[in-house]
């Protein structure tokens, strides 16, 4: 029985169904829907008609690099993520398009992760190491391209442990799991992940910076500045999150306090329309669907809003 | 060796194989989020779900065999929930010693946990039985018809045809370096750690220029046979009477297991 | 660049026109490579005709001139429509160009998709597309494959099902780069027949001697990006020292006869 030895490694950030609350993987889902959504219009202007072969071959060749071990010590072995080398070598729409391609391959034909929380699978393998590494490698572009690598190297690091607390708070956040528990023991497996993912991402940009260097220059301008602003964000999040978030009220609290707030908040359209009501259909699976949906619907407003403030600043 | 094993198709013609993949995508999507949307420790709610896979499975002349060994896929992700009978609140069951300190799992905890097994163990085997009963072209049409973004569709049919032929590649350059360095995959290498890494990351390096240059041939193959920048496709299915009929009793199915799970179960 | 209307001065064949014309090409890369400098070729409707020459000769970047996917300097036409900008969509269906590496070509997950992709593309309904599929298929001895998996199907089939993707574009000229490279003897001896049996207008890119003495009665022959020699396959084969001054191969059989 083949079991895709493969991905043991990555396997961590692979969330499986049943591990997020349906309301937190509707709202990963809708934030990831936000970003896919950014990046193919963005990577359609660069791109073109050439967007669909280019991004659908890199796809598979991230899924074929991730195939490509090397053994670091006791066992265990170095794997590439993806997502840094994508970000940096693509630019960061198309390397979120690729990484969204390989997320969703996985998690339909392998079960490697699960379909109704890919969103936040997404977010994690996708979104924020394009963040992160992008964002911040557009800081060091114009350096002498060894601060470049060392500079890449912490970077792809970082953006490993991004996603490892973000899945962590997932979990939590949930009731899958204690954050007194989750943050640390997903920090400290992928803080060794991260370095695989960093040693590699380096070694592979090295060989590109020798053999075909114009490529790198190509990208390294593909995103705008806000990139900067939301790697840097990130950053600090993850900086001030990680000693922060073991502390936070447990698992079930949370959810518990999740599902008050939300019959709060559906109480008012209640009053409204007094005869809407669902015969035997339990209020706490359709008010947490609408309870994701609302949150999505919020954030990805107040995202458009910092966007659209961003570009007429920029314009004016 | 070719990448042929990624393929988790069973070549069959059941009534489960010929059904509208549409309908098998839904009702499969549907029954993962009603599975989520289930509370903790309604076990005849859990039985009822799995009722259903065991059923479609016989349908589908899948063994529960093949289904389960795929699932354990999910396994190594339970650790992460391993902490909750520990960590929730409840009346203890179970003390263990270890040295000084005392670990006790609650009532509470512990139904907490094996649900959460119980919900993600069944979803992951829905998920495998539409893989193992849908070719994956046919799939893609599914979602293409369910109007999911046609780019992304797009995108995901083409690294699906690479998928096959860079995997063989990287193995190929597997094997070179193996043959070179006379060590198994897995075994351990010589060099540092950053010379190794180097190996690998030169081989990754020379994978994506290549892959650059793949990418472009294809777009050249396809200029050739007239893409002009929209990708069109036949519909290749219609949905049937019986489709319909499949579709709308598992989702009533679902609904009464869910309404049930809520109230009475 | 801009390409002259040569479609009135086109000159004619026999009093028909030529399925392919091109004269003086020029072509260098955005690097400085001059792969083309000044190649003028002309292949009557039916005519079945060899490209011969060493790697580097410019064979490739020809064919990626025939259908516009590159353009240079100098005028290629088919059947007297200019390869130009605007005409494009009808040259691509006029030629269909098969790249050496079928994983290049099929790049759908199916058999089927892949053959429908040239007529789907060029606008037909879907009736049509179905019955093309079906006879390209036919014609390449695939029939009943129109469901498999591109990555299930071995070398020699791929082949086939490649050249079936441009056929069910009708095309009136078939262009062929390296088709047997890479086939073992079996798959190779099949691919003959089938070019053979095929009754298109064909220009094939080779290294493969045999298939050209067995195949072509017309070769041409390139080196460093202009056409050295053009004539029939029995004679220039039999020309030692041209093939060896272009680094070619005499097949085993001319051989023989010669000193025989």
């Amino acid at each position: 029985m083949f079991m895709n030895p493969i991905f043991a490694d990555v396997l961590w950030l692979h969330v499986p169904d049943g591990f997020l609350s349906p309301g937190i993987a509707i709202f990963c889902w809708a934030l990831a829907l936000l970003a896919v959504g950014l990046a193919v219009r963005n990577a359609r202007e660069t791109f073109d008609e050439r967007l669909v072969p280019l991004a659908g071959v890199m796809a598979a060749f991230i899924f074929a690099g991730q195939m490509i071990n090397f053994p670091v010590a006791g066992g265990t072995s170095g794997h590439l993520v993806g997502a840094s080398l994508a970000a940096i070598v693509l630019g960061p729409w198309l390397g979120i398009l690729v990484m969204t391609a390989v997320i969703s391959l996985q998690g339909l034909l392998f079960q490697d992760g699960g379909l109704l929380v890919m969103g936040a699978n997404i977010l994690a393998m996708g979104v924020i190491p394009a963040l992160v590494t992008y964002g911040l490698y557009r800081l060091v572009v114009a350096r002498a391209w060894r601060t470049r690598l060392i500079a890449v190297a912490a970077f792809a690091w970082l953006s490993v442990m991004a996603a490892a607390l973000f899945v962590a708070l997932g979990l939590g956040f949930s009731g899958t799991s204690s954050f007194r528990l989750a943050v640390p023991a997903m920090l400290g497996i992928h803080a060794l992940i991260g370095v695989g993912e960093a040693l590699i991402t380096v070694a592979a940009l090295s060989f590109i910076m020798r053999t075909r260097p114009t490529l790198l220059a190509e990208s390294a301008e593909a995103g705008g500045k806000g990139w900067i602003v939301g790697g840097v964000i990130v950053t600090l999040l993850v900086l001030l999150l990680s000693p922060l978030a073991s502390s936070f009220p447990d698992g079930l609290e949370w959810v518990a306090e999740e599902n008050g707030f939300i019959h709060t908040a559906l109480d008012a359209p209640y009053q409204l329309l007094p005869d809407y009501t669902i015969p035997f259909f339990g209020e706490t699976a359709l008010s947490t669907i609408i309870a994701g949906i609302v949150g999505a619907l919020i954030v990805a407003g107040l995202t458009i809003g910092v966007v659209r403030l961003l570009r007429t600043r920029r314009h004016a | 060796m070719h990448i042929n094993v990624f393929d988790h198709y069973h070549e069959q013609t059941t009534a489960v194989h010929r059904l509208d993949p549409r309908v098998k995508v839904v009702v499969v999507v549907l029954f993962i989020l009603s599975n989520a949307l289930l509370p903790d420790g309604v076990w005849l709610a859990y039985a009822l779900m799995g009722l259903l896979i065991w059923l479609a499975a016989r349908a589908a002349n899948l063994s529960m065999g093949f289904l389960v060994k795929r699932s354990l896929i999910v396994l190594p992700f339970l650790l992460a929930a391993i902490t909750i009978p520990f960590t929730l609140p409840g009346t203890t069951i179970l003390t263990f010693h270890v040295g000084q300190h005392a670990l006790s799992m609650s009532d509470a905890g512990l139904i907490r946990f094996i649900s959460i097994m119980v919900r993600s163990w069944l979803s992951v085997l829905a998920a495998i039985g539409l893989t193992a009963t849908t070719p994956f072209p046919d799939l893609l049409h599914a979602l293409r018809h369910l109007h999911v973004p046609r780019v992304l569709i797009a995108i995901i049919s083409f690294m699906y045809r690479y998928l096959f032929v860079l995997a063989d590649e990287a193995l190929r350059l597997l094997r070179a370096r193996e043959s070179r360095s006379a060590r198994s995959l897995a075994g351990k290498g010589g060099g540092s750690i950053w010379w190794r890494a180097q190996v690998a990351g030169s081989m990754i390096g020379q994978l994506l220029l290549r892959s650059l240059e793949r990418s472009d041939r294809v777009y050249n193959a396809m200029l050739a046979r007239g893409y002009r920048g929209e990708l069109l496709t036949m519909t290749t299915h219609e949905m049937t009477s019986r489709d319909w009929w499949v579709g709308a009793t598992a989702v009533t199915l679902l609904l009464l297991i869910q309404v049930g799970g809520h109230t009475f179960l | 660049m801009p390409i002259q209307h040569l479609t009135d001065s086109i000159p004619a064949t026999n009093g028909r026109q030529p399925t392919l014309l091109v004269q003086d090409l020029a072509f260098h890369y955005p690097d400085g490579h001059e792969a083309l400098k000044g190649v003028s070729l002309q292949v009557a409707p039916g005519e079945k005709v060899a490209l011969v020459g060493p790697n580097g000769a410019g064979k490739s970047t020809l064919m990626l001139h025939l259908n516009g996917l590159l353009q240079g300097k100098g005028v290629v036409a088919v059947s007297g429509l200019p390869v130009e900008k605007q005409n494009l969509p009808l040259i691509r269906s006029k030629v269909g160009i098969v790249f050496q590496n079928p994983d290049d070509q099929l790049f759908s997950p199916t058999v089927f998709e892949d053959v429908a992709f040239g007529p789907l593309h060029m606008g037909l309904p879907e009736a049509d597309v179905r019955a093309r599929v079906a006879r390209a298929l036919a014609q390449v001895g695939m029939a009943g494959f129109e469901q498999r998996l591109s990555h299930h199907l071995s070398l020699g089939q791929k082949k086939r099902v490649a050249i079936a993707t441009v056929l069910s574009m009708d095309p009136e000229i078939l262009v062929l780069d390296e088709p047997s490279a890479g086939l073992d003897p079996r798959s190779r001896r099949a691919l003959i027949n089938l070019l053979r049996d095929l009754p298109q207008t064909m220009l094939v890119s080779t290294h493969d001697m045999m298939l050209v003495y067995e195949l072509f009665p017309r070769t041409v022959i390139m080196d460093e990006g202009v056409v050295v020699a053009d004539g029939a396959t029995q004679e220039l084969l039999h020309d030692a020292a041209l093939l060896e001054a272009h680094g070619l191969e005499r097949p085993y059989l001319v051989t023989v006869t010669t000193a025989g």
